[in-house]
């Protein structure tokens, strides 16, 4: 069970490598949507707007800053936090599915340890805040933590309202297994009432991505009005550009979860390629289309619409209003396989 | 160093030296929709840590000063001071109140100076413009 046979090492190799070409890859994609989200936020203001290069200069630039580290900060942790968040983020993109291909590693790791990665990059947008020391940065640290226990509630409802229902209809070994979630599109297995719950928890899910990336109305760890950019109020220079560079990651990486769990549908079958490149560049194509599209509803839509949230507001959405969402369509999804199984 | 990133990437952080609000207001006009200058990649960021530009206003309070002083320290090289009005100039209307230090070039460098109280948005744009000109000498090395 393993990619390159029994070889430890091997193995070792191409995860460690895997990891470094899917940072590169994720963050030319992260920053290209970065920059057609800002473009489109925008339009919807009524400017002009930056050019969709914008998010590459901005990094650009920010490589040729000084790099200052504050006299407060623990030195080695403040200077670890940006590549501890770079480098999760980069492992998250190895078990999703990207591209229309399975994910690089999806026999090993399941949704559930998706969950779970996705908490390491922001525990390290925590450390960061809490190792520079700054009063401001401690505020943000500490609401960056809350929120993020908000957001594991529903996140964790969706995931295993989709994964269960995939068990019960299927005799699919583990239902959590990205390539088992594509193989059975959960649409494909509904009645209509199971279809609106499947759509409450796709409603959730999309509320989860903003907080996930720590956009507007959610960015409340932030908030550069009221806490002067919060978590990254001490960073400069390097440490920011790679802050920078693991927030459009993880943005890329959640819309792409998010395409993986509702969307796994390819283009190639229905358009009746099956020559393998061919195909790939298809499938590859439709893949960014379909991000793009989840991007602009879940992540530019609200972002143009909506104003931040306080603190308290942030967290009752996720722990009242979207854990109840998700239950909901959880029951649903649980009434309509009474119904129609 | 690559000027055109760098140029088209200016992040500024706003600092009131103690003004009478007219200066900020314009600053923030420059930002609206009418004159939007994100389309040239200039974000308005909240810590000096993340900003090329100060943008400074008001004659300086005395209380300011050392803010100010620390504010310029903290801002990463290489780094931008504009002074958007005339109070941070020669003083203005507060010229000759008892309590104030400034102008502005009295406690840090500047590097470019927009007159006028308010300065128009336009005004403000072009002192933009005025810094990246500076910035190219400055790569070229015609001044220090
Ligand atoms: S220059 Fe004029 S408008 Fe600007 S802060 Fe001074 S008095 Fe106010």
């Amino acid at each position: 069970m393993s990619l390159l046979g029994e070889n430890v090492w091997l193995n070792g190799l191409v995860i460690v490598i895997g990891t470094a070409v899917l940072v590169l890859v994720g963050a030319f994609f992260g920053m290209l949507y970065r920059g057609v989200d800002r473009k489109l936020v925008a339009r919807m203001q009524g400017r002009v707007g930056p050019p969709i290069a914008q998010p590459f200069r901005d990094v650009q630039k920010l490589l040729m800053k000084e790099n200052i580290i504050p006299s407060g900060a623990t030195p080695w942790l403040f200077n670890a936090a940006p590549f501890l968040a770079l480098i999760s983020t980069g492992s998250l993109l190895l078990f999703i599915p990207l591209f229309g291909q399975p994910a690089l590693l999806g026999r090993y790791g399941d949704v559930i340890l998706v969950l779970y990665l996705l908490i390491i990059p922001s525990l390290a947008f925590v450390l960061g805040g809490f190792a520079s020391s700054s009063p401001y940065a401690t505020v943000g640290a500490q609401r960056e933590m809350i929120i993020m226990m908000s957001y594991e509630a529903p996140l964790a409802v969706v995931v295993l309202g989709i994964a269960w229902r995939i068990g019960h209809v299927t005799d699919a070994a583990n239902p959590f297994l990205m390539s088992t979630i594509a193989q059975y599109p959960i649409w494909s297995l509904l009645g209509p009432v199971g279809v609106i719950g499947a759509l409450l928890m796709l409603l959730t899910l999309v509320v989860v991505t903003v907080g996930e990336a720590a956009k507007v109305p959610f960015d409340v760890a932030e908030a550069e009005t009221e806490i002067a950019g919060g978590l990254l109020v001490e960073y400069s220079g390097r440490n920011l550009s790679l802050f920078y560079l693991s927030d459009v990651i993880k943005a890329f990486a959640m819309v792409s979860l998010l395409v993986a769990l509702f969307i796994p549908y390819n283009l190639s079958p229905a358009l009746g390629i099956t020559a393998a490149p061919a195909a790939g560049i298809v499938d590859a194509l439709f893949f960014l289309v379909k991000v793009l599209v989840v991007m602009f509803f879940s992540i530019s839509l609200i972002r143009a619409g909506m104003a931040r949230f306080k603190i308290s507001q942030a967290t009752s959405v996720y722990l009242m209003a979207m854990t109840a969402a998700a239950l909901v369509g959880m029951f649903l999804v649980w009434v309509d396989a009474r119904i129609w199984v | 160093m690559n000027l055109k990133a760098f140029n088209r990437a200016l992040w500024v952080y706003h600092l009131n030296t103690g003004s009478c609000n007219g200066c900020d207001i314009e600053i923030l006009a420059v930002l609206t929709p009418r004159y939007d200058v994100e389309r040239f990649g200039i974000m308005l960021v909240g810590s000096p840590r993340h900003a090329d530009v100060l943008l400074v206003t008001g004659p300086v309070a005395r209380s300011m000063e050392d803010s100010v002083r620390r504010v310029y320290a903290q801002t990463p090289d290489p780094k931008l001071v504009m002074v958007i009005g005339n109070c941070g100039i020669e003083g203005d209307v507060f010229h000759e109140a008892y309590s104030l230090v400034g102008p502005i070039d009295q406690i840090i460098p500047v590097d470019v100076y927009v007159p006028g109280c308010p300065p128009r948005p336009e005004a403000i744009i072009h002192g933009v413009v005025m810094a990246w000109a500076k910035l190219e000498r400055l790569v070229k090395k015609e001044v220090v």
